[in-house]
């Protein structure tokens, strides 16, 4: 518990992830409520429709997980932060688990808030937030963003340097897990099992236009289900966090 | 009570620091010396498991660093006055590090205040400058009010004003009954504030004893005698084991072991006129980088200089 109350002094003592928090509610519901605004015409904004930007959101707060961790190495403070609780593991989870609960809540409120912004606008088409798959659509990015945090933390340990990771957190899911799809032959079959392909699969799975959504992502379509899928992206999170934790703890500070 | 027992590190081929063994005594300034790269920083981040051993072990109060429960109650440190967030105020920066021990707010400003920095808490500490730094650095490692306390070169580009500040500091803080571990490369800065002395070079060490016998035996003490006699009284101060050699240039005598007065009445005893007869103190410096120079080799002997040829006995 102490550990969690400094973290969370150290968080939000600097401005930055104010700005993030503020940037990545702004971008989602600000796509979300543009693209709505454009498509009420055609009646045809869905629930699915209404989380399309997610990304956008999702993307920030993976940088706002990476900056949290590589800033302590950048300024030193790790060392500090070392030194005043030499419990390494501890420390680390504490941090995780703060930037991941914050990044999950965040992301929860730019969901709604998106989806409420599109009923808004889109009066043409007849939305409304019913079922399990819709449901799991718009409060499953709490968790998605939420388990995305813990691996970008994961990242920002294991590489220790701001510009670095950051890359690795973005180009990852925007890039590669698309790119991996052109390899003739398997790289459909592996782009299925790429970690954020299978976020995606949660969040949009199982939905009347989750085909054209996967479309929108360059997505294959995936052998698993939608709670597998989410199954997935945890154990490689958690399980990257736990490579990372050893790591730092082998290694000088 | 710091302990080290056989502490080695290395870094790839380097060895940082080598099978060093010494303890820091509680309730006195003890100075940490060598000279650059000698593996002072490394072993200070061993003793606050920062950085790991290669072999060895060193205790603080007995106890490894890890097993310590809130260990800035135990042992405060300044490594780096530079590990601060920027954007974080100092009180900010107190702030956190006081409720990772379970420290009362109250504490926080306790410090600010013994450090004089009361006026400026609340301003970013990046825009400190390196004595205000060093100052929030003291803070901190005052925090948990410990026994202990370790600074690494809190000297290092402070101005005069700075330096006498720190200094008086740490011997406050040993007056109350405090132990200060302090590392410098500087002799003649340890010779104003530290009453016992853990030498090391190359990672290994040189000595431990009291700063007194260490400038005692770092710095030689010579008689300088001009004599148109030199070998009459080479001769006779020899008969009275002293140790003579001579300086190549000028062809003057440098006697060891002796005083002025005793070098005069032998030669005043064999009717030996002199020119000049003078005291000659190697500076702390030049002894200690003599000392620290090739820390193996000289590591037992006395003091060879480089310029004098012996003369025997
Ligand atoms: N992380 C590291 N990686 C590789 N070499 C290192 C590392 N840290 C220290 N060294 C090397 O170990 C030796 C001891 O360094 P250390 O910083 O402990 O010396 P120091 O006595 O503190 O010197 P100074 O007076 O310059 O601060 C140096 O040769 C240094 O280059
Ligand atoms: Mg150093």
């Amino acid at each position: 518990m102490t550990l969690l109350a400094v973290e969370r002094i150290k968080l939000f003592s600097t401005r930055s992830p104010w700005w993030c928090v503020v940037v990545a509610v702004g971008l989602t519901v600000g796509f979300t409520a543009l693209m709505s605004g454009f498509a009420n015409e055609q009646g045809t904004v869905t629930v699915g429709f209404t989380q399309f930007s997610y990304q956008f959101g999702l993307m920030v707060l993976m940088v706002m997980a990476v900056l949290a961790v590589t800033t302590e190495y950048r300024f030193g403070t790790i060392r500090t932060t070392f030194q005043t609780a030499p419990n390494r593991a501890a420390v680390l989870t504490a941090k995780a688990l703060l930037v991941a609960v914050l990044a999950g809540v965040v992301a929860l409120a730019a969901a709604f808030l998106s989806f409420w912004v599109s009923d808004l606008l889109a009066t043409n088409s007849d939305l409304s937030l019913s079922g399990a798959d819709a449901w799991r659509n718009v409060a499953g990015t709490g968790l998605v963003a939420f388990l995305a945090a813990v691996l970008s933390v994961a990242v920002g340990i294991l590489l220790r340097q701001s510009a670095a990771a950051v890359t690795v957190v973005l180009v990852w899911p925007l890039l590669v897990e698309g790119l991996v799809s052109l390899i003739p032959r398997i790289g459909q079959d592996i782009q299925s099992w790429m970690p954020f392909v299978a976020a995606h699969h949660f969040l949009f799975g199982g939905q009347p236009d989750s085909a054209e959504a996967a479309m929108m992502m360059g997505m294959s379509d995936v052998p698993y289900g939608p709670w597998a899928g989410i199954a997935y992206f945890g154990a490689i999170s958690v399980g990257l966090f736990v490579v990372a934790v050893i790591t730092a703890s082998r290694r000088d500070a | 009570m710091i302990e080290a027992r056989g502490l080695t590190r290395r870094y790839g081929n380097k060895v940082a620091v080598d099978d060093l063994s010494f303890s820091v005594r509680p309730g006195r300034v003890t100075g940490f010396l060598g000279p650059n790269g000698a593996g002072k920083s490394t072993t200070m981040r061993m003793i606050l498991g920062l950085d790991r051993p290669t072999s060895g072990t060193v205790r603080v109060n007995g106890q490894a660093y890890h097993e310590l429960d809130q260990p800035l109650r135990r042992i405060g440190a300044l490594l780096d006055a530079k590990w601060v967030h920027p954007n974080r105020s100092a009180r900010a920066h107190l702030r956190w590090l006081a409720r990772t021990n379970r420290l009362p707010d109250r504490r926080v400003d306790e410090v600010l205040e013994a450090v004089g920095l009361a006026a400026v808490a609340n301003r970013p500490a990046g825009g400190f400058s390196l004595g205000m730094s060093q100052r929030l650095g003291i803070a901190t490692a005052l925090l948990g009010d410990p026994e202990i306390l370790m600074f690494d070169e809190p000297v290092n580009g402070l101005d005069p004003e700075g330096i006498r500040w720190i200094r008086g500091f740490m011997r406050d803080l040993a007056a109350q009954g405090r132990t200060v571990f302090v590392s410098s490369h500087l002799l003649s800065e340890m010779a104003q504030t530290a009453e016992d002395l853990v030498v090391i070079g190359r990672g290994k060490l040189i000595s431990q004893c009291t700063t007194a016998e260490f400038i005692d035996n770092a710095s030689e003490s010579l008689v300088r005698v001009r004599t148109p006699q030199a070998e009459e009284l080479r001769a006779a101060l020899a008969r009275a084991d002293a140790e003579v050699r001579v300086e190549v240039e000028t062809g003057a005598l440098l006697v060891s072991g002796v005083t002025t007065q005793l070098v005069g009445e032998v030669a005043a005893a064999g009717g030996v006129v002199l020119h000049e007869l003078a005291v000659e103190r190697a500076s702390l410096e030049q002894a200690f980088m003599r000392l620290t120079d090739d820390a193996v080799e000289y590591q037992t002997t006395a003091l060879p200089a480089p310029e004098l040829v012996t003369a025997g006995r």
